[in-house]
Order: structure tokens, then sequence, then C-alpha cells
């Protein structure tokens, strides 16, 4: 059986800089799959050429049986692949309804909004808030609302947890274990390793654009200084 | 001397031709903000507008028709010369997206001026909106009513297009983040053409609608392509409202400065332009940009 989203020795450039080196990487259904590694190691790079919003040079990625390598992001999303940017790019002059309504436009199939709402209800409480008027806790759970929405066979997440606070931190990471443990396919780049931790199946570590290890998320609980050694934590 | 009868026609005067800014810089704006090309062939639209009504005028001597026609054909032209040129140019450094818009700026006008000659041509009003109409103390041309109430509505249109419609969505979450757009499984060239069509629809709406007040010249797009980036400037760069507003101001500024020396008028408009950038460098209506 193949994997659900193959990546064979893909190379990123931003313009003559050489960013990713040969990365290759698969992940399962319904598996959560952790990407680590120091600032600047090309974890994000990783996620955009997933989308397609960088095109990496040469390699091979394959979704669900389909090469995407080269399409743009607008073709890789209807295939399935939804990237929740680090940056969250929530449309602020749009408000919270509006911005689901839209991820939804062109999605196969859809969730209703009260499916939503069931997940996020302080997202209810906000509908008709405009994007700007969110907190950075609401804004990141907007973010991940717009990818759910399309009901995606895979949501990538980048640092989701990033400069939010602990306890608004603790709910998302809450809400990312229920949508694991509902089957969703997850990739998350998080620093927080703690967290990613809590919700990894499996774990590629990403050092200066190569990828150094794969370890099981069991692996790393028994001998925690295999992450140690490329991370120094 | 001015007299008060002859200031409040001024006033009015700022207020049709303020509204006619507003809507040609409407189109430049949300093609700006969207596609993040600065359209220098956006006078052209303008003048091809007009052009394209007296066309239809002559061929039908429905004013209606020609309004009707002219902006349709619009629609289109805007809608090829995004596929067929724009498109290729988004990855491209802004000087040349400004170089190829001006290129197919002068493209259009020698076309026009190939196939019309230099000479201004003239389209009449409607009949029913020839002559004047008396108000109170002053009489006003019955006509210029009528463009400052067709402008207004036609900005309503555009309106109610961006704020309440599934494209006016995807219009205004573009101007904002159209990679976003795109990683939400919506394909923006396609939005890109569409807006660059209704873009250039509004200039060349704008070009119809305001021939019978003046004569249609080949170059006659050139002063209001000028006068249109001040009012995108002052108003706030890829924001509709801002278009409004700045497009009324500037109206104004022009209609009552000509008032007391004409010449000084467009330097006025330069000043007050350069105040809103030193005071709101965003433009009145803008937001700070993203990068």
């Amino acid at each position: 059986m193949t994997a659900l989203l193959e990546v064979d020795k893909i190379n990123s450039y931003y313009g003559d800089s050489h960013i990713l080196f040969d990365i290759s990487l698969y992940v399962e259904r319904h598996e959560v799959v952790a990407l680590l590694g120091r600032n600047g190691a090309g974890k994000s790079t990783t996620l955009k050429s997933l989308i397609g919003e960088v095109r990496p040079r040469s390699g091979r990625i394959v979704l669900d049986g389909t090469a995407t390598l080269g399409l743009p992001p607008h073709a890789v999303a209807a295939l399935g692949l939804q990237l929740v940017p680090e940056d969250r790019r929530i449309f602020g002059s749009l408000n919270v309804e509006e911005n689901l309504l839209l991820a939804g436009l062109t999605a196969k199939s859809r969730w209703k909004l009260d499916r939503v709402w069931e997940i996020f209800p302080r997202l209810k409480e906000r509908r008709r808030s405009r994007g700007t008027d969110l907190s950075g806790g609401e804004q990141q759970m907007l973010a991940i609302a717009r990818a759910l929405v399309r009901d995606p066979k895979i949501i990538l997440l980048d640092e989701p947890f990033e400069g939010l606070a602990p306890i608004i931190v603790r709910d998302l990471l809450a809400t990312c274990r229920m949508l694991a443990e509902a089957g969703q396919t997850i990739v998350v780049v998080e620093q927080n390793i703690s967290a990613a931790m809590s919700l990894a199946d499996r774990v590629y570590i990403i050092n200066n654009g190569h990828m150094v290890e794969e370890l099981t998320a069991a692996a790393v609980r028994d001998q925690p200084e295999l992450l140690h050694r490329h991370l120094g934590v | 001397m001015i007299t008060w009868p002859n200031f409040v026609s001024q006033l009015f005067n700022g207020l049709a031709s303020g509204a006619l800014l507003a809507l040609i810089s409407s189109g430049l704006t949300i093609i700006y903000g969207t596609l993040g090309v600065l359209n220098l062939a956006h006078g052209a639209m303008f003048m091809l507008g007009g052009y394209a009504g007296y066309v239809a005028y002559h061929a039908t001597g429905s004013f209606t028709i020609a309004v009707i026609v002219g902006a349709a054909f619009l629609i289109v032209v805007g809608g090829l010369l995004e596929l067929v040129v724009v498109r290729h140019f988004y990855s491209r450094p802004p000087e040349d997206q400004l170089l190829v818009t001006f290129g197919i700026g002068i493209v259009i006008v020698e076309l026009v001026r190939l196939g019309f000659g230099s000479l201004s041509k003239t389209v009449l009003p409607p009949s029913w909106a020839m002559g004047v109409t008396p108000m109170g103390f002053l009489i006003y041309p019955t006509y210029r009513i009528v463009v400052t109430v067709i402008a207004a509505a036609a900005l309503a249109v555009l309106y109610l297009v961006l704020y309440r419609t599934r494209l006016g969505m995807i219009v205004r979450a573009g101007i904002e983040d159209s990679g976003m757009v795109g990683m939400l499984g919506i394909n923006v060239y396609r939005v890109f053409m569409v807006v660059f069509g209704i873009g250039a629809m509004a200039a060349g709406f704008a070009g119809i609608i305001n021939a019978p007040v003046v004569s249609l010249t080949p170059d006659m797009g050139d002063s209001i392509l000028v006068e249109t980036f001040v009012v995108v400037v002052i108003g706030g760069v890829g924001s509709f409202p801002g278009a409004i507003l700045g497009g009324l101001i500037s109206g104004e500024i022009l209609s009552l400065t000509s008032m007391i020396d004409p010449a000084y008028s467009e330097v006025m408009l330069f000043a007050v332009m350069t105040l809103v950038l030193m005071l709101r460098p965003q433009g009145l209506l803008g937001m700070p940009s993203r990068e």
C-alpha cells in the first residue's frame, strides 16, 4: 500500500539560494507527522513546497496517487491539501463567516458551518467580527477552521502555537488531538517540541535543509536524547 | 468676481467630475489592489469607452445602447488584455509591468487615431437630457446632473458586486492576499481576468457617459490617468471607498480652484496629494500594507 503523501527528493530554492536538499518523507492516512528542526532549518519551506507556494526545481510529490509538483496552489488545494500558514493570513476585511465561506467556495465536500461552531464555539460568538478584530488565538482558530471547512485529506500546520498564551495553546492542542483522533491526517511544524510530541505519531528532523532523522513518537518517548542531539534541547 | 450662483454651480461641477473620477479610479484601484499591477493603460480604457460609445451611438442613434455596448466592449477588451499580455508579467519586476501597460496604452491610442483621426468627435446627450434645469437661483445643464446620477448609480452597482456577491468577496480577499486566496482552492488567475475586465469597464463606462460633456480625442485619457492616480493615492491604494472619497475631493479641488484660476487647479490637486502623503501615507481610507 502506498502512503497518502509521498515526497521524493525535492530541492527548493529562494532565488538562487538552495534551501531544501533532497527532502523525502511520507505521510500515511490518519497519521500525525511532526517536522522538527531549528529556526531556518527549512521546515516552513517544506510545507510551502508541498502546497505549491514554493515550486521545487526537482523531485516528486505524489498526493493520493496524483503527482502535484509544479501545480499552482489552487490546484494542489483542490486535490485535498490545506496549509495553515505561520502568519495565519486571515482576511482582515472579511468577517469570520466570510473567511469560512470563501474557503468552502470551491471545496468538493465542504463542512457545514455548524460543524465548525461545534469545534470552535468561540468563532461562533465572533462570527460577525472582521478578521482584523480577532485576537491571535481566535485568528489561529479561524485559520485552522478555514482549512477544515474544505474537508482536506491532509492539513499542514505551520507553527500553530507560536506566540499564543499557554492557556490558548492548551485548548488548541486539545482541539488538534481531537481532530487527529477523528482521523484527520496532520503534518505539523512546531518549535514547541512538547506540544508537537503530544500530537505526533512520527517525527522527522530537518537540519540545514537536509532530512537527518525519522523517528517514531514511541522511540522519542523512550529515548528523549535522540531529539537532544539534533535540536539541542 | 466670484458670485454665489457661480460658486454653487462650480460646486456641482466638482460633484459631477468627482463622481466620474471616483468611477474611473475605483477601476484602477481594484486592479492594482488585486493584481498588484499599476495599469498605465487605464486612461486609454477611458478614451476607448468614449469611442466605442460613439460608434454604437452613430450605428443605432440610441444613447442607452451606446452606453451598454461601450461598457460590454470594454469588459471584453480588459479581460483579453489580462489574458494575452498582463498575465505574463505578474512575476516580473514592477517596472516591466509599468512599461507593458504604458505600451498597451500607446498602442490603443494610436489605433484609435488611425481609425478615427485626431479631430475631435462629439456625442450628443439623449434628447430628454438636453437643455438646462432651473435650480432656484441658478440654471444648470441637465446632462451634467444626469452624468452625476448615472456615475453614482454605477458606483452603487460596483459596491453591491464587491460587498454583496461571492465574486466581490473573492476580490476583497484577493486585494488583501491573493496568494492565500489561491491556497483556498480558488483559481486566482481567472479572478484576475474578471477584475481587469471590470476595472477597464468602469473606466470605459465613465468614458461613454462623459462623452456628451467633452469632445472625444484619442489622447483624452492622458490627463485623466494622472488625475486618477492622484485620486487613488489620496483615497488609499486598493480601497474602493477610498476611490470614491478621493474622487469627490479631487473633483471639488479641481473645480473650485478653476473658479479662482484654472492654471492652478492641477497644482492644488498635487499639493493636497502631497499633504495626504505626509500626514497619512496609506491614503485617507487605505490600510497600511502587509509587507
